[in-house]
């Protein structure tokens, strides 16, 4: 080491150190180790819909060891997750679980949709009881592609949501705001499912112009 | 025949039997106990609605009855005009018709009279319309088949989900407030939960709690719901509710085109993708005819797929079977280390892990690379049976899987045909019935092997049959890869441009959970009228309650472990 009262060093902290935790101490920003500690105890939900869930336990056993990054502590309950990975066809029929779920996470939470009917509803998006898409309805952090995708495809996402963990401050997340966070309005299984939100659209076009309320008929 | 209600049926490309709905009961009943019909194998409907003016259109409600003994299957079809369809249930007779029965009232809109639960099974209470039914549209709809118009080079490529005012694949009925809307799903559920606990328990007098399990819920192995109602811990009343991951495949694979179901049939079961797509060439095939029929080769690399996938599945099933009884993950992960090996065959060989897409009519997709042939070898001639003997030496003797399974969750041989269960459920009860040898398909009446059977019908004998019928595997697989022949793997005709001449087939395999089936009915057209999955795991899983009942509620998890369920195929 240099000598304590020399020009700023990236080595030094500037102050009078004793001789013994001199080579025991490092300078970072809050953020920094702040992320850190977050980003490798992301505990994803023990939560699997469909076939992606399967290649989800697989990446989490033998071969592919998600204990590597910290990310292998299975929580079943929601109350003690950070990471929702949404792996599989999300239905109308699951949807309000889905959001519940959501809602009952602790922030700070994320959302990672694996595959392809996560993302974007899939090879079963034409279906009369599938959601195109997870994204309808909770903010979704990470898209990882395939069908299923392969346990290296789900590591790869899971290192992006790393990044993001690590480009957030903690000056600007959301969590750490002074407005309360608004929870996610569980749908309604109707005679299709109802978004809350939706509520204004569907009675202006349910009730106002009944001629418009099978757009779907229309070919372009 | 002896009855004279009973009409042979004329049409062509159909067999069976056309009963007319008022003596249904009696037939069926004559049936199951005269000759011998004592398996319900598949319960569905049909809508053949027609725009031509002469023709009538009319609901068909077909019944594929089998001999648990082994043979060929007795059709029954029972017309009913469109209007009000009321055909009688057969649930007393054949309580396995319960789930199938609801399923046809839910998507296709039958009513089964005398049915002692008849609620939505798949979609939710309140849901509008029975979406199987012709003339019902799904949200995203664009042309009866595909390929769509649009698509085509030079066509105007559109998504019709951009046209949708919500943005979303939702649609209502006109005049609908959501506001004055109140969902009845659950509580039907409850009221019908409480009126099986009453007949249960008429003299006790204490307080009966419900508990969900599920659809979130670390034991049931994917979205699947059961709700109990306990006594203390004792269990009084159990239902289960699925649906969860109800990806309406029957409606979709009806638009497709038949190639184009292949690679639906993966997800099927997505665990054992190979089977499933086994079991579709096999119902398409039977349509198509003789020139279809898959070369030597072929049919020897099917049986190599469907076997390996038996094993990779069975591995899975006591792995996780382990895992509900509370060896959290450990032998879990000794089986999932196992598999991952099968799964280097499937994508070596099909290019995915999971979803192979390996089945062609008339044969299979690609051949064996370079090289692989010495791994499978190596696999099952030295790995697999040494793992199989280790899992076997830890796991079958251990104290408390003993303890906990057996004379747990006991299906009496006559308990397990009524339910229709089948696949390792009705073996490990003491019936010796496996389609490969009752029913035999493909080539496997050339391979030595046992019909694996158990006789305690408990938790127990349920993982016993599963190391048992690895070991069969294992003895077919033998054979198979020293048999193996050079040539063709397909015969020489456009796969992916089939032609599917008019009638109906049902094709069916021992798949590894149970016989897999399809029933198809074609118009002659490039995609399928109707297209309908025999499920193994949604139709197992009838027994549940029956198993349930009485024991206590940590029971409940092995139990449904022990049947070893796919979500993917219950809901479909």
């Amino acid at each position: 080491m240099t000598e304590i009262n020399a020009s700023p060093n990236m080595n030094s902290s500037g102050y009078e150190m004793p001789p013994e935790m001199r080579q025991n101490i490092a300078i970072t920003t809050l953020d920094k180790i702040w992320n850190m500690g977050r980003r490798y105890s992301v505990w994803p939900m023990m939560f699997g819909l469909a076939c992606c869930a399967i290649e989800m336990i697989c990446t989490a056993a033998s071969r592919y060891d998600l204990a590597r990054f910290g990310m292998e502590v299975m929580r079943p309950s929601p109350r003690q997750s950070d990471l929702m990975i949404v792996s599989g066809t999300v239905t109308k029929k699951m949807i309000p679980q889905i959001v519940r779920l959501y809602n009952q996470m602790p922030e700070p939470k994320y959302v990672l949709a694996m595959g392809a009917c996560a993302s974007g509803g899939g090879p079963f998006k034409e279906g009369y009881n599938v959601v195109s898409g997870v994204d309808k309805y909770i903010p979704v952090d990470v898209y990882v592609p395939g069908c299923p995708p392969t346990p290296q495809a789900l590591l790869h996402g899971l290192m992006k949501l790393q990044e993001k963990i690590d480009s957030e401050s903690i000056t600007s997340v959301r969590w750490y705001q002074k407005e309360a966070i608004e929870a996610i309005p569980v749908p309604i299984l109707g005679p299709d499912i109802i978004d809350p939100r939706d509520f204004p659209t569907i009675k202006s076009l349910t009730q106002g112009k009944p001629a418009a309320a099978e757009p779907a008929a229309e070919t372009a | 025949m002896r009855f004279s209600a009973l009409k042979r049926d004329e049409r062509a490309g159909y067999e069976g039997h056309i009963v007319p709905a008022s003596s249904l009961l009696e037939v069926a009943k004559a049936l199951r106990d005269e000759d011998g019909f004592d398996l319900l194998s598949s319960v569905t409907a049909v809508d053949y609605l027609t725009d031509n003016e002469e023709e009538e259109s009319f609901f068909e409600v077909v019944y594929h009855l089998y001999k648990s003994t082994g043979g060929g299957a007795e059709v029954l079809r029972v017309q009913v005009p469109r209007e009000n369809p009321v055909v009688p249930s057969l649930v007393e007779l054949y309580p396995g018709a319960d789930f199938q029965e609801r399923e046809a009232w839910d998507l296709m809109g039958i009513k089964f009279e005398g049915h002692p639960d008849l609620r939505r099974i798949l979609m939710w209470e309140g849901f509008a319309g029975h979406p199987l039914r012709k003339d019902w549209k799904e949200v995203y709809f664009e042309e009866e088949a595909k390929p769509f118009g649009n698509r085509w080079p030079g066509g105007q490529v559109y998504r019709v989900e951009d046209q949708n005012p919500y943005g979303k694949n939702n649609q209502y009925p006109d005049g609908f407030d959501p506001e004055s809307w109140v969902e009845t799903e659950d509580p039907l559920l409850y009221e019908n939960l409480e009126k099986a606990a009453r007949e249960y328990t008429e003299d006790i007098d204490t307080e009966q709690v419900v508990v969900n399990l599920g659809p979130q819920h670390p034991s049931t192995h994917g979205v699947f719901r059961m709700a109990v109602r306990l006594d203390g811990e004792t269990i009084v009343a159990l239902k289960p509710v699925m649906g969860y991951l109800h990806r309406n495949h029957e409606k979709i694979g009806e638009r497709n085109t038949y190639i184009m179901n292949m690679p639906f049939t993966d997800r099927l079961d997505y665990l054992a993708s190979m089977s499933n797509n086994f079991g579709y060439a096999l119902a398409v095939e039977k349509l198509m005819g003789d020139k279809v029929a898959p070369p030597e080769r072929a049919e020897y690399l099917r049986v190599i797929m469907a076997e390996l996938t038996r094993i990779s599945n069975h591995l899975w099933a006591i792995g996780f079977l382990l895992n509900d009884l509370g060896a959290f993950f450990t032998p879990a992960l000794y089986a999932i280390e196992e598999r991952e090996l099968i799964l280097d065959i499937f994508e070596a060989t099909a290019g995915s892990r999971m979803m192979c897409n390996y089945f062609r009519f008339g044969g299979v997709a690609r051949d064996l690379p370079a090289g692989i042939l010495p791994r499978m070898k190596d696999l099952v001639n030295e790995r697999l049976p040494r793992k199989i003997d280790e899992l076997d030496l830890y796991l079958s003797e251990n104290e408390l899987v003993r303890s906990r399974g057996e004379g747990v969750g006991i299906i009496t041989p006559e308990d397990a045909i009524a339910f229709s269960a089948t696949g390792p459920v009705l073996r490990a009860s003491g019936v010796p019935y496996d389609i490969r040898r009752a029913d035999p398909y493909s080539i496997y009446d050339r391979f030595k092997f046992d019909v694996a059977v158990r006789y305690h019908g408990d938790v127990y004998d349920r993982y016993m049959i599963r190391v048992d019928e690895m070991r069969q595997s294992l003895r077919i697989l033998k054979q198979a890869l020293k048999d193996l022949p050079e040539g063709e793997i397909l015969t020489g005709h456009n796969p992916y441009q089939v032609r599917v001449p008019a009638g109906e087939a049902y094709g069916r395999v021992e798949g590894p959970k149970g016989e897999l089936g399809y029933y198809i009915v074609s118009n002659g057209k490039p995609s399928p009228w109707r297209y309908h999955v025999r499920a193994p795991s949604f139709i197992n899983l009838t027994i549940l309650e029956k198993m349930c009942v009485g024991q206590k509620v940590a029971d409940v998890v092995v139990n449904l472990g022990s049947i070893d369920i796919v979500l993917g195929e219950v809901d479909r």
